[in-house]
């Protein structure tokens, strides 16, 4: 049974990430012939050596002018065990917002780093990216491992370099591989010229990652997308059919479980669980499915079905993080549309409660949040919503701001403080060891 | 569909409750394409009858079962068609009772408001019927059969894609897509432009066909056909695509990777004559799906790009 992963590279602009991806997609065999004959082409028009593998992924015209990647694109490969789905998003800081677009989905975060360079700003960006959107796996690729001869305390002192950064945000699982995306070293095929490494290769290393979450140790959520109500319309056997269509963010259902309807509070038993005219016995995240319930209640479109043994409480006062992606700027006093599940309600910015110096990973005082700012904001709903630590629950945790004029996605949002919290502690224990 | 196996105590499974990749894609289309109908006033769904429009509808039936399709289905008709691709389209809009809406490229031409190309192929002439048809019926979301892996252009598109009023699309300034909260919200005058199988590549498609058991024209399967050479591409002799001087004509046993205009949609040999026999075709492919027929795609580096945001699919 062939499974999913979903990557999200990231890194500093020329640190090599559409080289990288161009060599994993090339040294898997997914490229065919003639996407790879246009490349050998513009290569050579360019006066190119050889065949630039990162024209592979720079799709629009203006990419390809600036020789930088603009817009996240994305690219499909498979191996015997496992697709892939990779979000290549750029390195530039104008375009944060596309790391944050990539990671918020994925399994794992793919990082790049120039061993010649060490750490960025950007590399420090992108670390806190992965940490606060709680991306389950970070690979760290020391690239250009050939322009310093392979050399292996070259390597080992950027790969400490990174780790201790990442350790400070902390990201404590996190694995180093050195890597020549140019020449293919240690991406697809292991390298002679690293005898000194002894780790899987990139690919070895992401076929055998387990993807996050299991639906076991995490309770029932279904944000309910729209009521299933044929009436007249699917015939006599149909009349009476009521269902509530949804894809399950977390854990399990079964038919006989006792749930609850947030956010009325009301409670049923599941009597059906349907999937087009299939009826299963149980389902799980994350699989789309129509819910029956035994009680005639009201719900709708937004609410959320969630499991009577762990239910979530229903709040108007959210304490969030949230990734800025807007040219605007947030300040106090803010009215904006907050999307959560399946719900879309009025909020205002209550207060701005800092935002994160990447260069020290703490949180400083700030009046404002600019365009690729994380920052911590507090926010008074319109009406009540079963929010939910984005710590525990990347499903009821998440949410969108959205400008209530233009309609423009404004920002990303967590709920909690998860990031902060996480600063003081290693801020804690750096001061134990220190003491 | 593969059903889950419910005869197992629950704790003994924990490794078994995954979703294959198709489920998976599948889950998320359908995810997709329910926000659609819950959030938009009128969306329609571009159906031409061709492999990547019948996944997308197969997925609309099951996504409110057992309600029927809740929209509309519109086809930009370019007047170069294969019949069976017609017949196709109108037996599956009357099965399953759907409102069809057409938008002829041939009205445009026969009173003048698009002109044919000195090559006479229609594919580039779509744009205007089709930005035409969503303005005038006021379709506020377009469900596509787009997949990022055809195109490199196609490659950073959103699965919400936000048109102004111009169906132009903006590559430069698209909006963040993040988790599975996807942002429909758009002013009077724009579009969503809608790709629940952005994440699909063909050899998915292909392994949801067999796994569903789908329909497709007969063209996407070998058969004996009159055919000419012309760019390196096999096309089928027809009225709209007769042989010119110094082209043979031949009879060869080829299948249809893609449906479009039919006088400049490739063939390619085949002997696949079941889904099973083109999943192992499309498998050991060497040549890109719109490589090997699509003559419109090989005009230029950015031709798709262009095209895209001038409004096209």
């Amino acid at each position: 049974m062939r499974t999913l992963l979903r990557l999200a590279t990231a890194g500093s602009v020329d640190d090599g990430k559409s080289t990288l991806v161009g060599r994993l997609l090339y040294d898997s065999k997914s490229v065919l012939a003639d996407q790879f004959d246009a490349v050998e082409r513009v290569s050579r028009d360019r006066g190119l050596a050889s065949a630039d593998l990162a024209l592979l992924t720079d799709g629009l015209r203006s990419e390809r002018e600036q020789g930088i990647t603009i817009d996240v694109a994305y690219r499909y490969f498979a191996t015997a065990e496992r697709s892939f789905i990779l979000a290549d998003c750029p390195g530039h800081v104008q375009y944060t917002r596309n790391t944050v677009t990539g990671a918020s989905t994925a399994d794992v975060v793919v990082l790049l780093v120039d061993v010649r360079h060490g750490i960025q700003e950007q590399t420090r960006r992108h670390l806190a990216v992965a940490s606060l959107l709680r991306v389950p796996h970070v690979v760290v690729v020391v690239n250009k491992i050939d322009l310093v001869d392979f050399d292996e305390a070259t390597y080992t002192r950027v790969s400490d370099e990174v780790l201790a950064s990442a350790r400070g945000l902390g990201l404590y699982d996190v694995a180093t591989i050195p890597v020549s995306a140019l020449d293919g070293d240690n991406v697809v095929d292991r390298s002679d010229r690293t005898p000194w490494y002894d780790g899987p290769t990139l690919l070895a290393f992401l076929e055998q990652l387990s993807p996050a979450g299991s639906p076991h140790s995490e309770p029932l959520r279904f944000p309910v997308q729209l009521v299933v109500r044929p009436q007249q319309a699917a015939g006599d056997e149909f009349r009476d059919y009521r269902g509530y269509a949804g894809q399950i963010s977390s854990g399990l259902v079964r038919v006989g479980d006792a749930v609850t309807v947030q956010p009325s509070g009301r409670t049923s038993t599941v009597t059906g669980i349907d999937f087009a005219g299939v009826a299963l016995e149980e389902a799980f995240a994350p699989q789309s499915v129509t819910l029956r319930l035994a009680d005639d209640i009201d719900i709708s479109r937004g609410d959320l079905i969630a499991t009577s043994r762990s239910v979530p409480t229903v709040t108007q006062d959210i304490d969030g993080t949230v990734a800025w992606l807007a040219e605007s700027t947030l300040v106090p006093g803010t009215k904006v549309l907050l999307k959560h599940g399946t719900r879309t309600v009025q909020a205002i910015v209550k207060a701005i409660g800092g935002k994160l110096d990447l260069d020290d990973a703490q949180l400083l005082p700030a009046e404002s949040l600019g365009l690729n700012d994380i920052g911590h904001v507090t926010l008074r709903l319109a009406s009540a919503i079963p929010a939910e630590e984005y710590l525990h629950s990347r499903g009821t945790g998440a949410f969108l701001l959205i400008d209530a004029q233009d309609g423009g996605t404004l920002a990303a949002g967590m709920v909690g403080d998860a990031l902060l919290d996480t600063l003081a502690e290693v801020g804690a224990a750096g001061a134990t060891v220190s003491a | 569909m593969p059903t889950i196996p419910t005869d197992k105590a629950p704790m003994t499974q924990t490794d078994e409750r995954r979703l294959t990749q198709l489920q998976w894609l599948e889950s998320e289309a359908i995810h997709i394409i329910r926000e659609v109908a819950a959030e938009f006033e009128r969306p329609v769904l571009l159906f031409s009858g061709g492999k990547d429009s019948v996944v997308m509808l197969h997925l609309a039936t099951k996504a409110f079962w057992p309600s029927p399709v809740p929209f509309p289905v519109m086809h930009v008709d370019t007047g170069h068609n294969f019949p069976e691709v017609i017949a196709f389209r109108d037996a599956t809009v009357e099965r399953l009772g759907l409102r069809l809406e057409v938008a002829s490229v041939q009205d445009y031409i026969d009173d003048g408001r698009l002109r044919e190309r000195s090559d006479g192929t229609r594919n580039q002439l779509q744009t205007q019927p089709l930005l035409d048809g969503i303005t005038n019926h006021k379709f506020d979301a377009v469900f596509g059969g787009g997949r990022r892996d055809e195109e490199k252009a196609r490659a950073k598109e959103r699965v919400f894609s936000l048109r102004d009023e111009f169906g132009q699309w903006d590559p430069r300034n698209q909006r963040p897509e993040l988790w599975n909260l996807y942002n429909g919200r758009h002013r009077p005058g724009e579009h969503v432009r809608v790709f629940p199988l952005s994440n699909w590549t063909e050899l998915d498609v292909w392994q949801y066909i067999a796994a569903e058991d789908i329909a497709l024209p007969e063209l996407y399967y070998a058969h004996q056909r009159e055919i000419f050479e012309r760019d390196g591409m096999i096309i089928s002799v027809s009225d709209v695509s007769m042989p010119r001087e110094g082209e043979t004509v031949s009879k060869r046993q080829v299948r249809y990777r893609t449906v479009g205009d039919a006088s400049c949609t490739g063939a390619v040999e085949s002997d696949a004559t079941t889904v099973e026999a083109v999943i192992v075709e499309v498998a050991a492919t060497r040549i890109t799906e719109r490589g090997a027929t699509r003559a419109d795609d090989r005009a230029s580096e950015a031709a798709m790009e262009d095209r895209k945001k001038e409004g096209y699919f």
